[in-house]
């Protein structure tokens, strides 16, 4: 048994590396900006919840935190709607340009968003977006779709088609046999692209501060105004880190159960 | 599966062709646009062809970044691939612990970008953060800030912690997927633990590897936010990679026309080593 | 090769079993000796596949020991035990030729290549799959992979026992005449210990020499077929072997036999005795349709019986009669005429078993 043992040892220690810079985030957010300059101490030893405070407190902040959930949510829902039809077509039917449109698709997954920033800034300009919650999620939807299609269409492709045959000679109706009985099917397939797309929105910051200026602005981008002519405010900069990381264990929480079986992405 | 042929599963896919034409055709447009004429203002450009292009080439800026972009997405692959096997290999196969391990896993994933550069930024200070502190305790001249050698160390660092995790969680649900009586039949004829991992577990994860290799080569290529918030491409350039040039040069210094032929051949290159990536992983397979 | 010992061995899947219904396994003795062809049958769920697994060592019992040749191994890794088992799908390495997966095993335990190579040759040509040698694994069909997979137990000629888990459920039924043979005549060549697991009787009278039925997480009965045909231990082995299977009746006990209905049926003298030394309510009177006597005319001690039924099945017919409100079925002879509705039959004492608590009353004293 001293192979599991060395294993346990193993998986603690990496955990370990993983936890301790949040840790540290953690730590700081609750310490006093004279504590951080100070001296360093493991722990808060005047524990204050005054960064917290200060972001709860000014509209300019916390507007931060709802604009980004706002996009995001908007995101993953215009991802899903579009790419189930999609990824059930690509996985039952053959149809003219079928192989190139998915190439094409996946392509736009390797597009660095740098690319496309200038033309995009424009672009939502041009048809008054500029600054909406709607652009940004638009603009995430060029690499979260192709990546939800291509995730979904290994999943759909788990499910053997006698269940549609089953449904159609039921006298089911394609939108009705679609919602009822083949969207509960592969609900661990939705909820883990529903997973990468919240997570691959909530984490960019070079679109989203690109494309909004102050109606829309993501809490990424009003992290930076802790850099002042005083220098930094650690302190709210860590508590606004720290409150970063809460929608994601959320997400996380919601779909631990999937996990273990759902990330291999149904291509195993 | 054998799939029936219908020309009406496009209207399926019309709205995903439709919502990526927009966002991407579009601005692919301009760029192109863009990428070949010489713009002063508005009703004021000229056709120059392929000389932004041929001036993109020849820039040592753009040689210097895109060198330091293929070396640290080598080191990126190299290092994470291999530990994230490894922490798949370690986790527990069920129950709680292995629900903890993928939560607390998980979460460098789900961290804003930004956030995760100000993370280590805190983290590696010789001042105020445990890991640059502690290593000045052990006596090491560490400064992440000033020294070319501890910037990148600094920056590999933090990409093995925030995506290491992705790599790892892929190659679990991969391996959970391996029936029990591989496991079973390797111990009735005797297989080592490397013989198990060689023959079954490896050759097992082989579709769940191609995934990751691509996710990992594709996003590290594009790494822009978090080595900006960490280095700001320094000290001097030495951390700059590629997209933080592109942005400088489009967004910074206006040079539209010259950023534009070098976002298309960026593309081109993601697409190309993607490509060659996939296919030499799936020819390694066909062979024998 | 070794002599498999198992002492007093349970198995529960459950931590905290609360009763005999939580064991795949209660608590049993047996001894597998060596060099020996043996079956083991039962119906799924039976616990054949838990003993195997813990012969071979892939599971540790919760309770009892086992012993390979008298000495404890509860606590050695299948690798360390030497053996050899095939599972009943088939269980491939599919990055491997067919050639390095009959090699695996062989490899593993450092064989010089020139005896690998030979050793391989021969198991290929004995199984017919030289053709493919070369081939990748992956791409054979199911047959094919099964036989590459029991190919990996029979390569290993120095192993102490070979055991075999429904090894043929995915062949289709040619092959698996041709491959039962074939794995009779490698016991008969390496004299290796074999254990086969089996839901099938005739797959297990045709492999072993000896059966052991297992039924509960129990062995009921070991012995030959012949044995477990003519004198089964258990009603299960009565019901379970024998197509059809025994005719089982609830009797109470009268003086002088047994009774059921209006019909009482005379038993021997040391069945009456042990009727009588037993509180048990539970009473069976056990025969073989094949024994039954049916005729036409009456005589003594015979039984008036409905024909419900005659089922002609080439070269015997099957009777379903009816005696009082018990339903019993008689096998007999193609050419024996059953004239009318109306049949006699008879229960040859010798033929006739009496169970208490469903284990039979054995007839000499033992």
């Amino acid at each position: 048994m001293t192979m599991s043992k060395r294993k346990g040892f193993g998986i603690t220690v990496y955990i370990l590396f993983v936890l301790a810079p949040i840790y540290w985030l953690l730590n700081m957010s609750f310490k006093t900006n004279q504590e951080i300059l100070s001296s360093l101490t493991l722990w808060p030893e005047t524990f204050t919840l005054a960064n917290y405070a200060t972001i709860f407190t000014d509209p300019s902040w916390y507007s931060g935190y709802i604009n980004s959930m706002i996009y995001v949510s908007i995101n993953v829902v215009i991802t899903l709607v579009v790419a189930l039809p999609a990824a059930y077509a690509f996985s039952r039917y053959k149809f003219v340009g079928d192989k190139h449109l998915f190439f094409w698709l996946l392509s736009n997954r390797m597009a660095p968003p740098a690319v496309f920033l200038l033309p995009f800034f424009q672009l939502y300009s041009s048809i008054g977006l500029f600054d909406t919650h709607i652009a940004v999620a638009l603009a995430h939807c060029l690499f979260n779709v192709p990546l939800a299609v291509w995730i979904l269409e290994g999943f759909i492709s788990g499910v053997p088609r006698e269940y549609d045959e089953m449904a159609y000679i039921d006298g089911y109706s394609f939108p009705k046999f679609f919602i009822k009985i083949f969207i509960p099917m592969i609900r661990s397939g939705i909820g883990v692209t529903a997973f990468f797309a919240f997570m691959f929105s909530w984490v960019e910051l070079l679109l989203a501060r690109t494309l909004t200026s102050v109606d829309a602005q993501p809490i990424g981008a009003i992290m930076t105004r802790t850099v002042g002519a005083s220098g930094i405010d650690w302190g709210v900069l860590s508590a606004a880190g720290v409150l970063t990381i809460i929608p994601g264990l959320l997400v996380i929480w919601f779909v631990r159960n999937h996990v273990a079986t759902g990330f291999a992405l149904g291509r195993v | 599966m054998n799939k029936v042929t219908n020309n009406k599963a496009w209207w399926l896919v019309l709205p995903v062709f439709i919502l990526v034409a927009f966002s991407a055709l579009i601005p692919l447009m301009t760029v192109v646009n863009y990428s070949v004429q010489d713009i002063f203002g508005p009703n004021n450009a000229y056709f120059v062809g392929t000389d932004w292009f041929r001036e993109v080439l020849r820039d040592d800026r753009l040689q210097d970044s895109l060198i330091r972009q293929f070396v640290f997405s080598g080191a990126v692959l190299l290092i994470q691939i291999p530990l994230g096997i490894g922490v798949a290999l370690m986790m527990p196969t069920s129950g709680k612990k292995a629900s903890l391990c993928l939560i607390l896993l998980a979460i460098p994933l789900l961290i804003p970008w930004n956030v995760v550069g100000t993370i280590w930024q805190i983290f590696g200070r010789g001042d105020i953060g445990l890991f640059g502190w502690g290593l000045n305790e052990l006596g090491m001249d560490y400064n992440y800030t000033a020294s070319t050698a501890d910037a990148w160390a600094t920056v590999l660092l933090m990409d093995v912690w925030h995506w290491t995790p992705l790599v790892a969680l892929l190659c679990y649900s991969g391996l959970r997927a391996i029936p029990e009586a591989f496991y079973q039949a390797a111990e009735i004829d005797r297989a080592s633990k490397w013989a198990v991992f060689r023959y079954i577990q490896l050759p097992r994860l082989k579709s769940v590897l191609v995934i990751a290799v691509l996710l990992r080569f594709m996003d590290s290529f594009m790494i822009y936010t978090e080595p900006f918030v960490l280095t700001g491409g320094g000290p001097g350039s030495s951390t700059t990679f590629l997209s933080q040039t592109l942005t400088t040069m489009a967004i910074g210094q206006f040079d539209i026309g010259r950023a534009a032929a070098f976002s298309l051949i960026y593309f081109l290159i993601v697409l190309l080593v993607s490509w060659l990536f996939f296919t030499a992983i799936t020819h390694l397979d066909k062979q024998k | 090769m070794a002599e498999i010992q198992l002492n007093s061995l349970a198995h529960s899947y459950s931590k905290t079993p609360s009763g005999p219904e939580d064991y795949a396994i209660r608590q049993m003795s047996h001894v597998w000796h060596k060099g020996g062809a043996y079956a083991l049958l039962g119906p799924s769920g039976c616990g054949k596949s838990t003993m195997l697994n813990i012969i071979s060592g892939l599971l540790a019992p919760s309770e009892g020991e086992v012993l390979f040749d008298n000495v404890k191994v509860n606590e050695l890794s299948p690798k360390d035990r030497n053996i050899a088992q095939v599972f009943q799908f088939p269980v491939i390495y599919d990055s491997m030729t067919v050639y390095d997966n009959l090699a695996f095993p062989l490899r593993n335990a450092g064989m010089p290549k020139a005896k690998i190579q030979a050793k391989v040759d021969e198991i290929a040509a004995i199984l017919e799959l030289g053709e493919v040698l070369h081939n990748k694994a992956k791409n054979l069909t199911a047959d094919e992979k099964q036989k590459v997979s029991m190919g990996r137990g029979l390569v290993r000629d120095d192993v102490s026992a070979i055991l075999f888990d429904e090894p043929l459920t995915v062949i289709d039924p040619q092959l698996k005449w041709k491959l039962r043979r074939k794995l009779k005549q490698i016991h008969e060549q390496f004299n290796i210990t074999m254990v086969y697991v089996t839901h099938d009787q005739l797959e297990a009278s045709t492999f072993a020499d000896k059966i052991a039925v297992m039924y509960e997480g129990q062995i009921v009965q070991f012995g030959t077929p012949r044995e477990l045909f003519e004198r089964p231990n258990h009603t299960f082995v009565g019901y379970f072997i024998g197509s059809p299977g025994m005719n089982l009746i609830d009797v109470e006990r009268v003086s002088g036999g047994v009774r059921f209905d209006d019909f009482t049926v005379a038993l021997s003298q040391v069945q009456q005795r042990a009727t009588e030394h037993s509180p048990s309510q539970n009473l069976k009177i056990g025969i073989r349709p094949e024994f039954l006597h049916v005729s036409n005319q009456p005589s003594d001690d015979t039984f008036k019986c409905k024909v419900k039924d005659v089922e002609d099945l080439g070269t015997y017919k099957i009777v379903s009669l009816q005696l009082g409100s018990q339903a019993i079925l008689a096998r007999v002879d193609e050419d024996h005429e059953i004239a009318g509705d109306t049949v006699y039959v008879g229960f040859p004492p010798q033929w006739l078993k009496l169970y208490i608590d469903e284990f039979l009353v054995e007839e000499q004293d033992a």
